[in-house]
């Protein structure tokens, strides 16, 4: 009996001490992210360094995919054993942990630093605001809503570059005809609804986005004007290649810039294979928003800052929480992950050409576009996006089926 | 009495029954208990009755899941017994070089699943597979689309499946062949029963033990198939590959929507039990019931 209990003591005894040094030391935090490509690494190292610069010890917790790493950062909260910090996207992914009290209030330094006057779009503020307080810090923006064009694909078919989805099915034929796949999609659920919401709000506007995804309002989805944008969705699929199922977002940007494909609607993250491919903007590869209007969405990146019953750790965390904000900070970070800073008063004298476009249309507050995961839960939107996907993909499945089982994820309370 | 007996064993085994009592059982109360709240990203207790099982049952995507686990445990198993029996016979004729082909057909049981899966997907990619390979051979009216054809699909995830698994019902089956008298075949011969005769009406009777250890094994994998459909197809095109499994794991973690995860998963090992219930009655209770009599 007593050899087990020093051996229950041996298991034990690490473990306290761990938690000792953790107190006492100088600042430790563990942060959970999930940027793990080339380019993101370089982005989270710029605040690995300003945090060790500040004399600080960075505990770095990369884990693949999204899904993966929110995974686990929840996992390790409901455990007891939250990390210092942990990412998630600007989105209603992390509403329940601060309903159930399981964040860090960042106000006290929000207020003292004054962030709800430099951080910009204000939009940003309403994702981290909740009764009144900062839970989260917004890093970084990036947006959706981007057509990728290859020149010289468009050169050698002899058809003018399409500045609105409507201009890119007129033009596709003979993009088609010249021996080109007019449109790479990664057939992946998220991949479809991301080119789907292009064409919902480059042809229906800002306004109509809100009304359905926002206001949730079934008379505005039922008006017609949906049904209108889920023919154009499949009007595009002609000029689709049969392997998109299963595709990855990289692979299908990979075809554009080998010139097999004319255009991809992705993301400005794709801007990155182009660079990596060594190709410039504006000279072998053109980024249009499309649309009469032009509208820039708000994704991008948040940091939280989980609840803990030790009160150094919060101190930490408000510390690591103004650092991010700091417009040098802001500056290497944003550079190096090619995305958009949250507050104006940055240097972006690094941005190339469609980088440049981002940074001119976010100024502009009437073009500020907000996608449906900003109102609403990952259940909802990841329902909606079944619809589309088997929409996508089921040439059977009609648009009025389709407009029902919308209306049910509309409706069901999600 | 019935304590006293083999007492040793009973205490060895209390570790194994107190974990399955409360990590198995407990875990399914506690499914069951949260699947009646609309808990999202953490379990939070606020009942709200069925209607995460109304929600579940009016989702078109779980009827694709369910049908598909259907159709994948129908093929899969009756693939693997019928490929990996025939294997077996023909291993078993004495021919040469046995060992040689013994390990290529078990070889692909060695892989891991995920493995399996972006093998085969590349092999039944349209545009750099087989069908991209016979098009550059000058064979364009060759079509082999199942990975991106949303009614095959599940077919190509069968194929892969049955590839993977068949060599192990093989060995199973090679095993029992390998037990049978040699004096039952010589009589069979003195008999004149034809070869296949043979196989059908004696011997794969006499090789029962191995043929039910088959199927509860390939069984038992069925249910939970997942790794493999997510390197495959990832569900996909569409969800036309998406499984009960699948299910439950997104909206475990992509979705936060936890009480319908476990309204999915309850419903999932209800349908375990209906289908290993009776079976299990018969092993145990008749078949004892008969071996006493």
């Amino acid at each position: 009996m007593k050899k087990f209990f020093s051996i229950l003591l041996t298991l034990f005894i690490p473990l306290s001490f761990t938690n000792a040094s953790k107190a006492a030391g100088h600042m430790e935090a563990e942060v959970i992210h999930w940027w793990t490509s080339g380019g993101e690494q370089a982005a989270i190292s710029q605040f690995a360094k300003a945090w060790e610069d500040m004399g600080n010890t960075w505990i770095d917790t990369a884990i693949t995919g999204g899904e993966n790493a929110r995974g686990t950062t929840v996992n390790r909260i409901i455990g007891g054993n939250p990390p210092t910090a942990a990412q998630f996207n600007i989105s209603k992914q992390f509403v329940d942990l601060v309903e159930q009290g399981q964040l860090q209030s960042l106000e006290e330094v929000a207020s003292a630093e004054g962030w709800r006057d430099f951080i910009y779009p204000k939009a940003l503020i309403e994702t981290c605001e909740f009764e009144g307080e900062f839970y989260c810090v917004p890093v970084n923006i990036h947006s959706s809503q981007w057509m990728w064009i290859n020149k010289e694909v468009f050169a050698k078919a002899g058809v003018a570059e399409p500045n609105t989805i409507q201009e890119f099915i007129n033009v596709a034929p003979a993009i088609q005809d010249a021996g080109f796949i007019p449109l790479a999609l990664g057939g992946q659920p998220w991949q479809e609804s991301l080119m789907f919401d292009v064409v919902l709000s480059s042809t229906l506007g800002r306004d109509y986005s809100r009304q359905v995804y926002g206001d949730k309002d079934v008379s505005a989805f039922r008006d017609g004007r949906y049904e209108l944008a889920l023919q154009t969705f499949r009007d595009l699929n002609k000029f689709i290649d049969e392997g998109a199922p299963g595709r990855l977002w990289n692979e299908a940007t990979a075809m554009v810039v080998e010139g097999k494909a004319a255009v991809q609607i992705m993301g400005d993250w794709a801007r990155g294979e182009f660079a990596v491919a060594g190709k410039v903007a504006k000279e072998d590869y053109n980024c249009v928003i499309p649309g009469e209007e032009k509208y820039v969405g708000l994704g991008g990146d948040v940091f939280v800052f989980p609840k803990s019953s030790d009160p150094k750790v919060k101190e930490v965390q408000l510390k690591m929480a103004s650092m991010m904000v700091n417009p040098t900070v802001q500056a290497n970070f944003n550079n190096a992950k090619g995305s958009l800073p949250m507050r104006l008063d940055v240097d972006t004298s690094a941005a190339d050409a469609c980088m440049t476009m981002g940074l001119e249309l976010i100024k502009n507050p009437d073009a500020l576009l907000k996608d449906s995961d900003d109102y609403n839960s990952p259940a909802f939107v990841n329902a909606w996006d079944d619809v589309l996907t088997e929409f996508r993909n089921d040439s059977g499945y009609s648009v009025a089926d389709a407009m029902d089982d919308l209306e049910n994820v509309l409706t069901s309370g999600l | 009495m019935f304590l006293k007996k083999n007492i040793g064993a009973k205490i060895a085994l209390l570790p194994m029954i107190i974990i399955s009592l409360t990590v198995f059982v407990g875990c399914i109360i506690y499914s069951f208990i949260y699947s009646l709240t609309n808990s999202k990203l953490i379990p939070v207790f606020n009942y709200v009755g069925f209607d995460q099982y109304e929600r579940l049952f009016k989702t078109r995507k779980w009827d694709v899941a369910v049908e598909n686990i259907f159709i994948y445990g129908f093929v899969f198993t009756i693939g693997c017994l019928v490929i990996g029996f025939l294997l077996a016979v023909l291993i078993d004729q004495k021919i040469r070089a046995e060992s040689l082909f013994r390990t290529i057909f078990l070889y692909p049981y060695a892989m891991s699943f995920v493995v399996t899966g972006l093998v085969w997907k590349w092999v039944l990619n349209p545009t750099f597979g087989i069908e991209h390979s016979m098009h550059l051979w000058g064979f364009t009216w060759f079509e082999l689309d199942w990975l991106v054809n949303r009614d095959l699909a599940i077919y190509a995830v069968c194929i892969a499946a049955v590839w993977q698994g068949a060599g192990f019902v093989m060995i199973l089956m090679l095993a029992g062949l390998r037990g049978i008298d040699e004096d039952i075949w010589k009589s069979l011969s003195i008999e004149g029963v034809p070869k296949w005769k043979s196989y059908i009406f004696v011997i794969l009777p006499m090789i029962r033990p191995m043929v039910i250890t088959s199927l509860v094994l390939i069984a038992a994998g069925v249910v939970k198939v997942y790794d493999l459909i997510l390197a495959l197809t990832s569900g996909g095109p569409g969800y036309s590959t998406t499984t009960p499994a699948m299910y439950v794991m997104e909206n475990f973690f992509s979705r936060a929507n936890l009480g319908q995860a476990f309204a999915a998963s309850i419903i999932m090992f209800i349908s375990v039990v209906c289908i290993l219930a009776p079976w299990a009655y018969y092993e145990f209770y008749f078949r004892n019931r008969e071996a006493k009599a």
